[in-house]
């Protein structure tokens, strides 16, 4: 009856708790859809990590990311890819050749890194194949075709089947050139990945670069489902222990810091809305007390002990405050469901994102967990919240309260 | 058999420096079944006695026993499930829960007691019949008149079955026919249930149907007559 009686306390100022409600289901109802929206922000962030730039594992000689060199390259590159593609939940594994180079036009040159790939491996790892918008992808057996990113074509000011030049370092040390032709365009969500970035043929980059065939800087892996990555790493380490096998949170720790913190922002962000709703509770709740002074002390009198005294105005005020909790995640859901499908599109005609290798057009990603999550700090703020108001009813006298005009 | 045994009651306040005996040195008793008035002008002391029997203030000095039980010996805690289990309240202002209907204001002290639900509704239907609201019994207080909310009232002082009834001032905001209506009940639940009824009034159709008038003036007893 203790519960019947404070939810009918709640709705006796139907507009003061209106309002409280309804201050309540904006403030959850921002952080909840706030949430979601950097959640799938972080997402689609690290699924364009891994699929177009990373992978989920990459394998390199010992000292090849500190200190990158030709020199450094995996002599038995095959024999590798050939053990890690029978392990289960393997999607594809692709071998790398890694050089730096300088990139010129007819009228402009740039820094890139060239990578020779095996157009058909590449394929199952990562989706640049999928990713050209001009041209093909690989499709041409003419000599030196070169895949170049979208950004970088047009700070060259080329086209499909220009020419480009590269200019590059061979194993002995010799700088060498190679005349290169624009086969496609690659168009990601990321446009500094595109600038300094470019694709060739392995068979050719190795004999540019004067290495053996099966040689590689670089083993890319992609596993089927990315739920399976940390079970899968942990298999390939131990298999080559002279190399260095490093998942794609050691590759990209900027990637990783951004998703893993995203819950710590979103937790502080949600605790500063309710600490701002904690105090327009109290406000009201204290109100809800002291204008009825009177009948509080008339429960008092006839034998409500303290506890349920203070149950009491603690329920009304859970219940006050899980009402616009509701409300601000059932809005929240349903924006959330909408725009899961629809996406947001934060761009407004700008780059800025794409050149940080974030899509402008956001899919907000609402799972249980936020919401139980939201849920657990609404009831402990609103617990918190009802302790002053409570205290204060508990040190009413009976008698005195009885006789009060409130 | 005696209900309430007081002994040497003092009720000192310090004013301004200078001590008030609300209560001097009273000693009284009162047996089952009992319909009293405690009469007296403003300040003489009538609610304070009357808060004090009720365990509602603690005494300066002095001894109430209710039953077997010194209330004044017992600690804040006990004190509040004493008066939930043995002690009536009648209000001057009717004092229900608004949020809750005629019925639900009975059953809630049956409630505090953590009776079993039959007996709840079983017998607020009971004594809401008694006082003459056996058809308002979903009736919220704001849809009530003076004279019913202080029947509703009546019926929750008996629903935890009591040893005795306090009522301050019960006719203060009614009608000549209300109250008429309101002592005809009270009177006759004390008769039928053998309840102690004491009340604090000034109202002289109070004191007429009392079957026992204690004066009160500056704190003491100066006059306790047997009417009947």
């Amino acid at each position: 009856m203790l519960a019947q009686v404070s939810w009918r306390n709640v709705w006796r100022h139907k507009l003061r708790s209106s309002v409280i409600i309804f201050a309540v289901a904006i403030g959850i109802f921002a952080g909840v859809f706030a949430w979601a929206f950097y959640k799938g922000m972080m997402n689609e962030r690290v699924e364009t990590a891994i699929s177009t730039e990373s992978s989920n594992i990459q394998i390199h000689q010992r000292t090849y990311l500190e200190d990158p060199g030709i020199k450094k390259f995996i002599a038995n590159g095959n024999e590798i890819a050939e053990k890690i593609e029978k392990i289960q939940g393997i999607k594809g594994v692709s071998k790398r050749l890694l050089s730096n180079a300088m990139v010129t036009s007819a009228e402009q040159g740039t820094g890139v890194m060239v990578i020779g790939i095996d157009p058909e491996q590449e394929k199952k790892v990562t989706n640049i194949s999928e990713s050209v918008s001009i041209g093909t992808y690989f499709k041409e057996t003419g000599k030196n075709p070169v895949l170049i990113g979208k950004k970088l074509a047009e700070k060259l000011k080329i086209k499909e089947r220009s020419k480009i030049v590269l200019t590059l370092q061979q194993l002995d040390g010799t700088i060498t050139r190679a005349q290169f032709r624009v086969a496609g365009i690659y168009n990601i969500t990321n446009s500094m990945y595109e600038e300094m970035n470019v694709f060739v043929r392995s068979q050719d980059l190795a004999g540019i670069l004067q290495l053996d065939a099966s040689a590689c800087h670089e083993i890319a892996v992609k596993v089927v489902d990315n739920n399976t990555e940390n079970v899968i790493f942990n298999k390939i380490k131990p298999l080559f222990p002279s190399l260095d096998v490093k998942e794609w949170r050691e590759l990209m720790p900027e990637v990783s810091v951004a998703e893993e913190s995203i819950d710590v922002s979103m937790i502080v962000f949600i605790i500063v809305i309710l600490v701002g709703l904690s105090l327009a509770i109290i406000n009201t709740m204290l109100m809800a007390v002291l204008e009825r002074v009177k009948e509080i002390g008339m429960l008092m009198a006839i034998g409500m002990t303290r506890k349920r005294v203070f149950n009491m105005i603690l329920l009304e005020t859970i219940f006050l405050t899980i009402t616009g909790m509701v409300v601000g995640i059932v809005i929240a859901s349903l924006l959330s469901l909408y725009f899961g499908k629809t996406g947001i599109d934060i761009s407004m005609g700008s780059e800025v994102y794409e050149s940080m290798g974030y899509t402008s057009l956001i899919y907000p990603v609402l799972s249980a967990k936020i919401i139980i999550e939201v849920a657990i700090m609404v009831v402990i703020a609103s617990i918190l919240s009802a302790i002053y108001p409570a205290w204060k009813a508990l040190k009413l006298k009976p008698a005195d309260a009885i006789r009060s005009d409130v | 058999m005696k209900v309430i045994d007081i002994k040497d009651l003092y009720k000192i306040y310090e004013d301004n420096e200078a001590e008030v005996h609300a209560v001097d040195g009273i000693s009284l008793s009162f047996n089952e079944g009992e319909f009293a008035a405690i009469v007296g002008p403003s300040g003489s002391g009538k609610t304070t006695l009357l808060n004090i029997l009720g365990g509602l203030d603690k005494p300066t000095s002095g001894e109430i026993t209710i039953g077997n039980v010194k209330i004044n010996e017992l600690p804040p805690s006990k004190l509040i499930d004493f008066r939930l289990h043995n002690i009536g309240f009648v209000f001057q202002a009717y004092n229900l829960i608004p949020v809750l209907t005629a019925k639900e204001n009975v059953e809630f002290i049956m409630d505090l007691q953590g009776r079993p639900k039959a007996e709840k509704e079983k017998r607020t239907r009971e004594l809401l019949e008694q006082v003459g609201l056996g058809d308002r019994l979903n009736s919220r207080p704001n849809r009530l008149s003076g004279g019913q909310q202080q029947r509703v009232a009546v019926a929750r002082a008996l629903a935890s079955r009591p040893k005795f009834v306090l009522a301050d001032e019960p006719t203060a905001n009614l009608d000549s026919k209300s109250t008429e209506n309101l002592l005809d009940i009270m009177e006759k639940l004390n008769r039928e249930e053998n309840i102690t009824f004491i009340f604090s009034t000034h109202d002289p159709r109070v004191v007429k149907k009392a079957r026992r008038v204690i004066t009160i003036e500056d704190g003491k007893v100066i006059k306790d007559e047997a009417i009947r």
